[in-house]
């Protein structure tokens, strides 16, 4: 029967395939006694082979898709399933206490898994503590015959359905086969709607049920512009979902031509449109959507993906990567922004309360000078190849600004003398997202070379509201006066002391934010590349003059995010 | 019963891949095949047991393997051991 589903558009595009659940099945069970115990071993080893060729086409696929050595986990786990400690104990304790296989798996991987996490003083006997139960679990379903999905299996195509998908998750999909997806959770900021973006695959999050709604199998139609999913969609639907598809597929190219243009808008003003990125693999995008800067490279990525902290020479090569590709266009990159939700496995921080408002970023790169210099000197000898701008995030106070740019020129001046080959104009700028700065904007502007506005923690932090909790989503508000009087106060400090400000947040790619910014005369606007086309077009029909009327209304006049949505509305299709 | 002393230099120690391939040379052979360290002993066919001894670098560890193919054993484990950098 045909389902109709209503989430939020998170990724361009529209597909229809079959589901392909990415859900943990209900791996429960109870405990009983077992008479026949060698037919209960040998229902154990039947297990332990599936478990095996499991592992034997995952290990194929990680080779392949993620390399030798990222592939060779998969070994130990099969080495595991061989242990003869290991299923010599489960057996044992079968025949001996005449429990089922599930039982026996369980105690006895329990107590290994005590074993290992034990080793508190060493974090690498403590990670195998996760591969055992990995292992077990794998095993464990299936003697129950609820086998684990797992993203590298897939090998035709399909719609990842999810609760929610993690950064591992959608780094293991292959995008010849994944058509779209769909979670239960999340916003267009989510994550996995910023990957479903930068992977050009059509996305719809938060629809809260969809993960119970659909079987796996069962067709599914994803328009991850309206925000529309259809289970078992029929004939007439279907046909409307090619269409759809076709459509988007010509405008598409018709924004494609747009791609060595420059952004200019109807009364002939430029504006800069830029990318964001977090890896230099995402340059792929950058470059093929014409995006005319980097306005933000998201460097935590670098500490993220490693086990360990990645060293001068690691972050250099990728520094220089991205500049070199930019070919002497403009790249911003942001310090390391670290804490908050994104933890380092190897630099344990304390627990706290309110991460969000706690131990992260400038504040630890400035606690943490040994990794916050090791950063700046990559960035620097990196600067000889391109035209780099540093940016620091979550600076509060002018004196934050001023401490971290001192360590800026200490190491500047120390490559100098050491005969290293160093731009000599590099820009130093802010990230403008705790209130307090965007308050004294014009006393930064003073300090520092540019501004780059974070609207997600500019708004979650004026507005008090944690942008990942739904109940409070409600107060995400990027249009509401409050937030558009800093923004607009930022820009126009910027523009006193003769300094440029830019937006690197999601919103400075909303089709409704643009022409709020272009009225205030935002200098640069960073998005995920795949917008870069669309916004470009946008622009094509706006005039900026004309747009500063609304900029001063929505500031002045509006009372409510609602407001300036009408107002927007108003402007841009009068005009 | 054969014996042989091995000083592990490798920086990471008895860890991952090396610990793998240790256990998949020893389970070629039909011999008891036994690591000892720090006076534990435990069974080289069994990747649980070895990596429960957590061998570092620098940790002088003890092979033995008795049974009808013990001397191919212990030579077979040597070349792996030299091969994989974990002994000199």
């Amino acid at each position: 029967m045909t389902k109709n589903l209503k989430g939020i558009a998170a990724s361009d595009g529209v597909a229809t395939a079959k589901a392909y659940l990415l859900v943990q099945p209900d791996l429960s069970f109870s405990k009983s006694t077992i008479e026949d115990t060698d037919k209960e071993v040998a229902r154990l080893h039947t297990a332990l082979d599936q478990s095996i060729a499991e592992l034997k086409i995952i290990r194929q696929k990680a080779a392949e898709s993620l390399g030798e050595e990222e592939a060779e986990v998969f070994d130990a786990h099969m080495t595991m399933l061989a242990d003869p400690e290991y299923i010599g104990a489960i057996e044992k304790q079968i025949t001996d206490d005449k429990v089922n296989a599930e039982t026996a798996l369980k105690s006895v991987s329990d107590g290994f898994i005590e074993t290992f996490e034990a080793m508190t003083d060493n974090t690498y006997m403590q990670e195998r503590a996760a591969d055992i139960r990995d292992v077990s679990t794998r095993v464990l379903s299936h003697l129950l015959n609820r086998p684990l999905p797992n993203p590298a299996l897939i090998d035709s195509e399909v719609v990842i359905v999810a609760h929610d998908l993690t950064p591992s998750d959608t780094a293991q999909l292959n995008k010849k086969y994944v058509k779209a997806f769909v979670t239960d959770i999340g916003g267009r900021t989510a994550h996995s709607a910023i990957m479903a973006r930068s992977l050009e695959i059509p996305a719809v999050v938060g629809t809260d049920t969809v993960t119970t709604d659909v079987k796996n199998g069962q067709t599914i139609t994803v328009n991850g512009l309206t925000g529309a999913v259809t289970i078992d969609p029929s004939a007439d639907q279907i046909q409307a979902s090619e269409q759809a598809a076709k459509d988007f597929a010509a405008q598409k190219a018709e924004w494609a031509q747009l791609k060595t243009a420059k952004t200019v808008t109807e009364d002939g003003q430029h504006f800069e449109v830029g990318a964001n990125i977090g890896t230099p693999k995402d340059m792929d995008a950058v470059l093929a959507n014409g995006a005319e800067a980097v306005g933000l490279y998201r460097t935590e990525f670098l500490y993220m993906d490693s086990s360990e902290l990645p060293t001068e020479d690691d972050q250099f090569e990728a520094y220089k990567t991205v500049l070199e590709q930019m070919d002497g266009k403009p790249v911003v990159v942001r310090t390391m922004d670290i804490g908050g939700d994104k933890k380092l496995p190897y630099l344990p921080l304390p627990h706290e309360d309110n991460p969000f408002l706690g131990y992260r970023a400038i504040r630890i790169s400035l606690d943490r000078q040994d990794i916050f210099r090791t950063q700046l000197r990559a960035l620097l000898r990196a600067s000889a190849y391109g035209n780099l701008r540093i940016m620091f995030p979550m600076i509060g106070t002018v004196n934050e600004f001023k401490a971290a740019k001192k360590v800026f020129l200490e190491e500047k001046d120390k490559l100098v003398k050491e005969g290293v080959k160093v731009s000599d104009n590099i820009q130093t700028g802010m990230m403008m997202e705790v209130p307090a700065a965007a308050v004294l904007a014009d006393q930064f502007a003073k300090v520092a070379d540019f501004f780059s506005i974070g609207t997600n923690d500019l708004i979650q932090y004026t507005m008090a509201a944690d942008r990942g909790n739904d109940r409070v989503s409600y107060l995400y508000q990027p249009y509401n006066p409050s937030i558009l009087r800093l923004v607009k106060h930022i820009i126009d400090s910027a523009h006193k002391e003769g300094k440029w400000a830019g937006m690197c947040g999601e919103a400075a790619g909303d089709p409704i934010m643009v022409p709020l910014l272009v009225g205030m005369g935002l200098d640069e606007f960073s998005m995920s590349a795949t917008s870069v086309l669309r916004v470009r077009s946008q622009m094509k029909g706006l005039s900026a003059s004309y747009l500063k009327t609304l900029a001063e209304r929505a500031t002045t006049e509006s009372v409510t995010n609602e407001d300036n949505i009408k107002l927007v509305k108003e402007f841009t299709e009068k005009h | 019963m054969e014996k042989r002393e091995f000083n592990v230099v490798a920086e990471t120690g008895i860890h991952a891949r090396p610990a793998t391939l240790l256990v998949q040379a020893a389970s070629k052979f039909n011999s008891d095949i036994n690591l000892e360290y720090k006076g534990k002993s435990v069974n080289l066919k069994s990747i649980m047991g070895v990596m429960s001894l957590g061998v570092g670098q620098g940790a002088d560890v003890t092979i033995s393997a008795e049974g009808a193919d013990e001397k191919e054993a212990i030579a077979a484990i040597e070349e792996t051991m030299k091969k994989e950098g974990l002994s000199n």
